[in-house]
């Protein structure tokens, strides 16, 4: 399989990445390399192989339902770009 | 007194534990030769009055007896590791100056055992790379050069060749441990990021079996495959500096509940009778004669220590990269997404949010972070994700059982090349097409692919003089075997110090 110029369009704005309009091609060439290079599992023959899901077979573990941290929304907003009153700041969302 | 930097890790915890020198006077060394060393670029932060407070604490807690197992040994950090109050960038734009509130938990017990910590080091951007290329703080140079070549001799000189790469993603690690600027350091690896820059600069890697290490305050590339571990200048250091990064964490419930053994116990253990599997699908078409003779030594050195040699099949070797190539990105793509210049990192304005969150990932992600995030993206979206992802999660479960098969039948280690060519120059590779990037990890991939474990160990250098290594696979939990096996390797091939600090 390979992809269009649309369909990296698309693919950019599912991943919220920016491309302008003349990286596109060079993308598209790059993304089409590395989808080609991937086709060779088709030779794979896959019939009722189970996916894998872990590497390690371990029952998930379950933690104590308890709280373990809190208290520290000054440290949390610490890094951010724009905070105000221990909150994160965004631009409007809902007009 | 002899230069302390030259020495090993555990040849430092002797000197110190016989008060040969101090632990504040092993730091300093180290200070001096990072800072020396800025032509390497191996560093992206220093960070010299941590390391010389630490370095009194351990020699304070050595006066009173009560050193810990790392007790005053200089370290580097990998930059995926989150620091506390130490900025930590995972080598990315988009995390700016983010500074970390908390500590990994690798780090941490490094800090429980009395290390001492240099700074942070170079690394691909997300550890996605595997020539140290991509990282926002330039390229690492690697302290080997090929043979006759005089770069970095300075502008005076007429120049005969170029700076070559240290491999990647761990590329500051690989670099720093070689041109002795740390006595050990951190690194990761989700595909070889351990393993391949071990090869390329002399060094020893290893990558533990997934679960091992807690990734808990590790930056996250692909959660299935990442896996943290040491890169040392010999086996016995990479088995000290294992026993205190691993461990069980309760916050990452991937770690595993089992003890960590005394993994320095392994070293000079002996392998006689061992069942070392040689898989024929490693004989790629065209490989490279001196990696096949090094590997052939290998061999040779294996048998002469006693163990047997069993030619073994591991019939989906060859995809396992491929496969590798959909599940990173596609882990990569859901793990990078938080990066949208809201919490923390870097932020573009925008006329909306949406329009916010495209401007600041276009401007925080380099080029290759940026192709993988897409492929991810494409490989998960509705109509693809059975056509890519799915079925590259049964051919994992197919690559899994064969060496679930081989090690059923007994085989206790499989020995194969690390890499298929020794480090190469700056820009020689990947420019056109992203894949010749990405065949330097065919032989160390599979590995994360089953969650095994993996060292790397140098066994030799090529014609141009350059280092080659050579990889032993183990069982799940099995690492004691490969610190084994990898001393009898290091005890036939020498260690490979890098001689001439010609970048000071």
């Amino acid at each position: 399989m390979s992809v269009d110029l649309a369909t990296v369009k698309r693919v950019a704005h599912l991943a919220r990445i920016a491309v302008p309009e003349a990286d596109l091609p060079k993308l598209q060439g790059e993304l089409n390399a590395i989808l080609g290079f991937v086709e060779q599992l088709n030779e794979v023959d896959v019939t009722g192989v189970e996916p894998m899901t872990s590497v390690t077979p371990m029952a998930m573990k379950q933690r104590e339902d308890v709280v373990s941290d809190g208290g520290i929304a000054a440290r949390i907003v610490a890094n951010a770009p724009a905070a105000e009153d221990n909150y994160f700041m965004v631009p409007k969302v809902i007009e | 007194m002899t230069d302390l930097t030259r020495l090993t890790l555990t040849e430092a915890r002797d000197g110190l534990t016989a008060k040969s020198f101090s632990a504040t006077e092993l730091a300093q060394a180290h200070i001096a030769a990072v800072e020396q060393a800025r032509a390497l670029n191996a560093y992206v932060l220093e960070t010299p009055e941590q390391a010389l407070k630490q370095a009194a604490a351990s020699d304070a807690r050595l006066a009173k007896g009560e050193a810990g197992p790392l007790e005053g040994l200089p370290l580097g950090i990998k930059d995926l590791f989150a620091t506390e109050g130490v900025r930590t960038t995972a080598c990315s734009k988009i995390l700016g100056d983010f500074v970390p509130p908390y500590e990994s938990t690798v780090s941490s017990q490094l800090w429980r055992d009395g290390a001492v910590m240099l700074g942070k080091l170079n690394n691909d951007e997300f550890a996605m790379g595997s020539s140290n290329e991509t990282s926002a703080f330039g390229n690492v140079v690697n302290p080997w050069r090929r043979k006759g070549s005089n770069v970095g001799a300075g502008a005076a000189n007429a120049i005969e060749g170029n700076h070559l790469v240290p491999g990647g993603s761990s590329g500051g690690s690989a670099s720093a441990v070689a041109a002795h600027l740390c006595l050990a350091a951190t690194a990761t690896d989700t595909g070889g990021s351990i393993r391949q820059p071990a090869a390329f600069t002399g060094t020893v890697g290893i990558k533990p079996t997934y679960g091992r290490c807690s990734r808990w305050g590790i930056v996250a590339f692909a959660s299935s495959l990442d896996q943290a571990g040491p890169i040392g200048k010999s086996v016995r250091d990479c088995a000290v500096m294992l026993r205190s990064m691993a461990g069980h964490d309760p916050k990452d419930t991937t770690s595993v509940d089992r003890a960590v053994p005394d993994y320095e116990k392994a070293i000079g253990r002996s392998v006689k009778g061992m069942k070392i599997g040689i898989p024929k699908e490693y004989r790629l078409d065209g490989l490279n004669p001196e990696i096949d003779a090094l590997w052939q030594r290998g061999i040779d050195w294996l048998r002469a220590a006693g163990a047997e040699i069993v030619e073994i099949s591991l019939p989906h070797t060859k995809y396992a990269l491929p496969a590798y190539y959909i599940v990173a990105p596609a882990e990569a793509s859901s793990n990078l997404a938080r990066y949208d210049g809201v919490r923390y990192g870097l932020r573009e304005q925008g006329r909306d949010i949406v329009e916010m969150y495209e401007k600041t990932r276009a401007a925080g992600f380099g080029a290759e972070v940026k192709r993988r995030i897409m492929i991810g993206t494409y490989v998960l979206s509705a109509g693809y994700y059975d056509a890519y992802y799915l079925r590259a999660q049964k051919v994992r479960t197919l690559i899994k059982r064969d060496f679930d098969d081989a090690y059923a039948a007994g085989i206790d280690a499989v020995l194969t090349p690390a890499t298929p060519s020794a480090a190469f120059g700056i820009g020689e590779k990947g420019s056109a097409d992203p894949v010749e990037m990405y065949l330097n990890d065919i032989f160390t991939v599979t590995v994360n692919m089953a969650g095994l474990p993996g060292i790397a160990v140098p066994a030799g250098l090529d014609s141009q003089g350059l280092p080659l290594g050579l990889q032993l696979i183990g069982r799940p939990f099995d690492e004691e075997t490969l610190f084994a096996l990898g001393e009898v390797i290091e005890q036939a091939a020498g260690r490979f110090p890098v001689t001439e600090r010609w970048w000071a």
